[in-house]
C-alpha cells in the first residue's frame, strides 16, 4: 500500500470489505468526530470483530458464573488463574483455531497452538500441559483424512518443539464438520502467586516495547476472516493464515518467563488476533492510560509495509510489554542472550487515546477504549423447527439387531470412539516428566513437583446433543468434564469454555448459543465451579449449513494428595464391578443410533444436576479412601462400550487386556440398555475387601449403585446377550483409525 | 557426584535431567549455557534431549558448533563421562564423538511410547549396574530415532562391543514389531570405542521413579554413580 492509498477515500465498498456495517461505521464517526482514515479503519475492523470484540456473545457471556473462592484471574484477561494451594497457581485456557486449519491444517492447528500457549506464559506461568479438541467430516472421506493428518502434525510438531506435553484431548468424525472442521486448543500453566503479571500498561512515560519475530504481511486480518463464513472465495485469503515457528516461541517463551520472574515488567500481553493493534489498545485500555508508538520502530521482516499492514499483521511469536523504570536495558540484556528482537516502540501516556505514528508523523490517534468496547448486540433468536421433530421421533421404528456382539464390535471401531493412539502417539505426553496418568483415561493427571498437589485435566464437546436440546446438551458436557475428573478421583475447582457455532446473525443459530449458554451457566453454578475464561467461534458455516451447535469445555481438577488418582481400566482378576447410577433404556441422540442405524435423532439424555453432584461427590471420596481400582463414565456408546473401554489394560492391543462378566439388568430394549447414553453413569471396580466400605460410602450420597459382575477370564460377557474376546475388543479398538490412515 | 547438563536453545529435558539428578538421585547438577565454555568441573555431563535449534538444518546438526561443545569434546577426550539422550544422542553423532547417525523414523512420524530395550554391554560406566540382557521399560518420544551405519561402521561397532542396548519385547526378544523406529539390528544406544561416551534415544530421565510408570532409568543413573566411586 503505497501513501497514495493511505489517503484513500473511505467509501461504502471499503468499509464492507473491513466487514463492518453502515451503523458501525457511523458510531466511528460518532467517536472520532471525524471520518476515520484507513489504518483506524482497519484498527477498528479486527478489535470490533466477533474474534476479538464478541459483539454477538458478549450479553450472553455476561451471564455465566465467573467468581469462586479459588479465582485469582477472570475473564478478561490472556489466561484465566485460580489458586491450588501452597503458594501454587494454575493458568489455563482453550481458544479456537477452526478457521485456519480448515484452510491450512499443518499451519493452522500449530498457530492455534502457539497462540494459546502465549496466552499461558503472558500471565507469568510456565505452560505444563496441552489438550486438543478436534472435530472432522467422516474419516472415510480423502479430504478429512488430509485435514485429520495436518491437524495433528501441526499440533504435534509445535507442542513437542516447545517441550510441552500434550496430555488428552478427543477427537469426533460427523458429517456436520464436513466442510468446516473445528481445532480448539487448551494450555495449562503453573506459577506461583507472586508471579501474576496482567496486560496492563501504567506508569506514564515507561517503554513500551516489541520483543520476538519480525513483522510480515502474514495473517493481516485473520481475526476478520475467522468472523466470516468459510467460502469458496476464503481460501483466497490464504495469506490470513499465519506461520509458525515453534522454535521462536521456546525462546520467547523462556525469555518472556525470565523477565517476568526477574520482576521487570509492569505488564505483558502477546500479540494474537489482532497483533500490534490488540495489545497495544488492550493493554492502554486495561491501564486506564493511553499508548504511543512508532510503527517505523517495529523489526518488519520485508520492506515497504505500510502502518496499516504493521498494525494488523497476525505474524506470530511476538509480544508487547511494558518495563519497569530503570528496567529498560536489563530487558534488552535478556533478550540479546536468547538471540531475540526487541525495540522500544513507544511510551505509555495519560491522554487515554492511542497514537500510532510512522517516523514521527501521526498516522492513527483513537481513544483506546473505543477500541475495546465493541458494539453489543442482542440478536433476534428463534426455536428452529427441527429440534420438535428430534422429539417426535419415534424409537419404536428402530428395529433391535439380533447379533448385539457384533452391534459392540462395530461401535468399538468407530473412529469417534476408538482408541485415539494414532493421534497421541505423535504427541511428545510425557516431556517435564510429570505426566502421571497418560492419554487414554478420562482424564489426564500431571503433578506439580516438589508438592502432594496433582491436576488432572480434560476437554469435552458435545455437538450431537446440543443440535437435539441445546440446553440439555449444554448441562451434560459440563457434567461429562466434571465426571471424567470426578472419575480420575480429583476435584473439579474451574473451566474454560470455547463455543463452537455457526453464524449469529441467523435467528435458529442464536437460538442455539442462548440455550447452551444458559445450559453451561446453569450446570456450573450447580457443581460450584466457575468459567475463567475462553473463546467463542461464530461463523462456523458450510454451503450445507451451519455445524452442530458445539461447546467445548476445559475442565481443570485438583488432587491434594496426587497419589489418590484413579484410572479406568479394571486391575485384578476378581475385581467386582459396579454400576453407579442407573441402567437405562433410550436410544435417543446415541452413537449407536448414529453408527448401527444411521440416524441422528431422538431425545437427547437429559441430566439431573443433583443426582449428578452427589455421584461426583461420591466418586472423589472413594477415591480419597483409595477403595477404586478403577472408575470409567458411560459416555459414547453407553454401557457396553464403557465395560469394554475398561478391559483394555495397557496403552495398546499387544498388552494382555482382563475380561468381565457382568449381568445385563433394567427393563425395556436391549439395545438401548447396552448402547445407549443415559447420564450419571459410572462403572468402577473394586477390591472384594473394600465392598463394605465402599456400599456404605455410596449410600451415605445417595447414589444408586448395582454390583454388576467380576473382573475375569478372556471374554466381555453382558448377560445372554453379548460375548466378545477381549483380545479382538482390544484389536479393533486400537488399530481402527491406524488402519483407515494407513 | 558433579553432573553438568548443557543448555542449547531448543533444549527442552533439561529440566527433567535436573529434577531426576538433583531431586531423586540427590547429586549436584549444574546448568551450562550453550555459549559458556567452562562445564563447571562434573564427573559426568548431560547432553539432553530437545529441540536445538529447532531442529533445523537437521537434528543436532547445528548445536554441534555451540561454544559448549569445543568443551565437551575436549572433556570426552580426558575421559570424562558423556551422556547424550535423545536429542543429545542425535548432538554426539553429529560432533563426531559417537558414530552413526539418526535419520527419520521409520513410520515418518513422531512416536512417544513407552518401549523395552536389552542391555547388551554392562561393561561400560553406564549399564555396569545392569545384568547382562536385562530389559529395561523406558520411552522414547523422537521422530528422527532410526540409527543408521554403513557396514564397515557397524562391523566396528561388534568388533568393539559398543552397541550397548537395542529395542526388544517385553521378553527381551529382538522383533520388528518391537523396533518401534525403525533402527539397524534394533540398536537403541551406543557408545565410542573407549567406552566413556554414550548416547541411547530412550529417556531414562523420564523413567526414574515409579510414579512416573518406570523406575527402570534409575538402573543408568546408579551406573554412573558406581562408575565414579569405583574410579575412585
Amino acid at each position: 500500500m503505497s501513501s497514495s492509498i493511505m489517503n484513500v477515500e473511505i467509501t461504502d465498498k471499503i468499509v464492507k470489505e473491513h466487514g463492518l456495517k453502515p451503523d458501525e461505521y457511523q458510531r466511528i464517526c460518532d467517536i472520532l468526530g471525524r471520518k476515520p482514515n484507513i489504518t483506524e479503519l482497519g484498527l477498528y475492523s479486527v478489535m470490533w470483530s466477533e474474534h476479538c470484540g464478541y459483539k454477538h456473545s458478549r450479553a450472553l457471556l455476561k451471564t455465566l458464573p465467573t467468581k469462586g473462592d479459588k479465582v485469582l484471574q477472570g475473564p478478561g484477561e490472556n489466561a484465566g488463574i485460580m489458586d491450588i494451594g501452597q503458594g501454587w497457581a494454575v493458568a489455563f485456557k482453550v481458544e479456537s483455531h477452526n478457521h485456519p486449519s480448515a484452510i491450512e491444517p499443518y499451519q493452522g492447528a500449530a498457530t492455534g497452538v502457539g497462540g494459546i500457549l502465549r496466552d499461558i506464559f503472558t500471565m507469568g506461568a510456565r505452560p505444563v500441559a496441552n489438550l486438543n479438541s478436534l472435530r472432522f467430516g467422516p474419516l472415510t472421506d480423502p479430504k478429512v483424512k488430509r485435514l485429520f493428518t495436518g491437524v495433528v502434525h501441526g499440533i504435534a510438531d509445535y507442542g513437542n518443539c516447545m517441550g510441552i506435553p500434550t496430555v488428552a484431548g478427543e477427537v469426533v468424525f460427523d458429517e456436520s464438520y464436513s466442510e468446516n472442521c473445528l481445532v480448539n486448543a487448551m494450555s495449562v500453566g503453573l506459577l506461583k502467586h507472586d508471579q501474576i503479571i496482567r496486560g496492563k500498561a501504567t506508569g506514564i512515560g515507561n517503554a513500551v516495547i516489541y520483543i520476538g519475530a519480525t513483522t510480515g504481511r502474514d495473517g493481516i486480518h485473520g481475526a476478520t476472516f475467522a468472523s466470516t463464513e468459510i467460502t469458496d472465495e476464503s481460501t483466497e485469503k490464504r495469506s490470513a493464515v499465519q506461520v509458525a515457528d515453534p522454535f521462536m516461541e521456546k525462546l520467547l517463551m523462556e525469555a518472556t518467563l525470565e523477565l517476568i520472574h526477574g520482576n521487570l515488567l509492569v505488564g505483558i500481553q502477546d500479540m494474537g488476533a489482532a497483533g500490534l493493534t490488540c495489545s497495544t489498545c488492550e493493554m492502554a485500555s486495561r491501564g486506564g492510560a493511553g499508548i504511543e508508538i512508532d510503527v517505523a520502530k517495529v523489526p518488519q521482516r520485508e520492506k515497504g509495509m505500510t502502518p496499516y499492514e504493521i498494525l494488523l499483521s497476525e505474524s506470530q511469536e511476538r509480544m508487547l510489554l511494558v518495563a519497569k523504570p530503570g528496567c529498560e536495558q536489563k530487558v534488552h540484556d535478556i533478550l540479546a542472550k536468547w538471540d531475540l528482537h526487541a525495540a522500544t516502540i513507544g511510551v505509555v501516556t495519560d491522554t487515554g487515546r492511542m497514537i500510532v505514528k510512522e517516523n514521527g508523523k501521526v498516522v492513527a490517534d483513537v481513544p483506546a477504549d473505543s477500541l475495546t468496547e465493541a458494539p453489543m448486540y442482542h440478536p433476534a433468536k428463534s426455536e428452529p423447527a427441527i429440534l420438535k421433530k428430534h422429539k417426535e421421533f419415534n424409537e419404536a421404528s428402530v428395529p433391535v439387531p439380533t447379533n448385539l456382539s457384533e452391534v459392540l464390535e462395530k461401535l468399538i471401531a468407530d473412529p469417534t470412539i476408538a482408541s485415539k493412539r494414532w493421534v497421541y502417539r505423535q504427541y511428545d505426553h510425557m516431556v517435564r516428566s510429570n505426566t502421571l496418568i497418560r492419554p487414554g483415561s478420562d482424564a489426564a493427571v500431571i503433578r506439580v513437583k516438589g508438592t502432594q498437589l496433582g491436576l488432572a485435566m480434560t476437554i469435552d464437546g458435545l455437538g450431537s446433543y446440543c443440535a437435539l436440546d441445546p440446553y440439555e446438551g449444554a448441562k451434560i458436557v459440563v457434567a461429562e468434564g466434571a465426571r471424567n475428573i470426578a472419575c480420575s478421583g480429583a476435584e473439579s475447582i474451574g473451566m474454560t469454555d470455547c463455543l463452537n457455532f455457526g453464524s449469529p446473525e441467523k435467528p435458529e443459530v442464536f437460538y442455539y448459543l442462548d440455550r447452551v449458554i444458559a445450559g453451561l451457566g446453569d450446570a456450573c453454578r450447580a457443581f460450584g465451579i466457575p468459567i475463567t475464561g475462553g473463546n467463542v467461534s461464530l461463523y462456523n458455516e458450510n454451503p450445507t449449513g451451519a455445524i452442530d451447535p458445539t461447546p467445548v469445555i476445559g475442565m481443570m481438577g485438583l488432587f491434594q494428595n496426587v497419589e489418590t488418582r484413579v484410572t479406568q481400566w479394571f486391575k485384578n482378576e476378581g475385581d467386582f464391578i459396579y454400576l453407579l447410577g442407573s441402567i437405562g433404556q433410550s436410544i435417543g441422540g446415541s452413537r449407536y443410533l448414529t453408527v448401527t442405524h444411521g440416524k441422528k435423532t431422538g431425545l437427547c439424555p437429559t441430566l439431573n444436576l443433583e443426582v449428578e453432584l452427589k455421584l461426583h461427590q461420591s466418586l472423589k471420596a472413594l477415591a480419597d479412601q483409595k477403595l477404586l481400582q478403577s472408575a470409567h463414565d458411560c459416555s459414547d456408546g453407553g454401557f457396553a462400550v464403557a465395560l469394554a473401554e475398561s478391559c483394555f489394560t495397557g496403552m495398546t492391543h499387544e498388552e494382555k487386556s482382563l475380561g468381565a462378566v457382568v449381568t445385563l439388568s433394567g427393563e425395556g430394549r436391549t439395545d438401548g440398555r447396552l448402547f445407549g447414553e443415559a447420564q450419571s453413569r459410572v462403572i468402577v471396580s473394586l477390591k472384594p475387601a473394600n465392598a463394605v466400605k465402599v456400599d456404605e460410602i455410596l449410600k451415605k450420597f445417595g447414589v444408586p449403585f448395582e454390583k454388576i459382575g467380576t473382573v475375569g477370564g478372556d471374554s466381555l460377557s453382558i448377560g445372554q446377550e453379548v460375548k466378545v474376546a477381549v483380545g479382538r475388543l482390544a484389536d479393533l479398538f486400537f488399530t481402527s483409525i491406524e488402519k483407515m490412515m494407513a | 557426584m558433579r553432573f553438568s547438563v548443557t543448555v542449547f536453545p531448543g533444549s527442552n529435558c533439561d529440566h527433567d535431567c535436573e529434577y531426576v539428578l538433583r531431586d531423586v538421585e540427590k547429586q549436584n547438577v549444574e546448568m551450562i549455557w550453550h555459549k559458556d565454555t567452562d562445564l563447571k568441573n562434573p564427573d559426568c555431563i548431560i547432553v539432553p534431549g530437545g529441540f536445538s535449534y529447532g531442529d533445523y538444518l537437521r537434528t543436532g546438526a547445528i548445536a554441534r558448533f555451540s561454544p559448549v561443545m569445543k568443551s565437551v569434546a575436549d572433556f570426552a577426550a580426558k575421559g570424562g563421562l558423556v551422556i547424550g539422550v535423545c536429542n543429545g544422542f542425535q548432538i554426539l553423532c553429529e560432533a563426531g564423538l559417537l558414530p552413526g547417525a539418526l535419520i527419520r523414523n521409520k513410520t515418518l512420524k513422531f512416536i512417544c511410547q513407552s518401549v523395552y530395550i536389552r542391555v547388551e554391554q554392562t561393561n561400560t560406566p553406564f549399564t555396569n549396574a545392569c545384568k547382562p540382557g536385562q530389559v529395561l521399560k523406558i520411552p522414547i518420544a523422537h521422530g528422527e530415532g532410526n540409527y543408521f551405519i554403513d557396514a564397515d561402521g557397524l562391523k566396528k561397532l561388534k568388533d568393539n562391543n559398543q552397541i550397548v542396548v537395542r529395542y526388544c519385547d517385553v521378553n527381551g526378544q529382538l522383533t520388528p514389531e518391537s523396533n518401534p523406529n525403525g533402527s539397524l539390528e534394533s540398536i537403541a544406544g551406543v557408545c565410542n570405542v573407549s567406552r566413556n561416551v554414550f548416547g541411547l534415544m530412550p529417556h531414562p530421565d523420564r523413567s526414574g521413579e515409579a510414579i512416573l510408570g518406570s523406575h527402570d532409568g534409575h538402573y543408568i543413573w546408579q551406573s554412573i554413580l558406581s562408575a565414579k566411586v569405583g574410579a575412585r
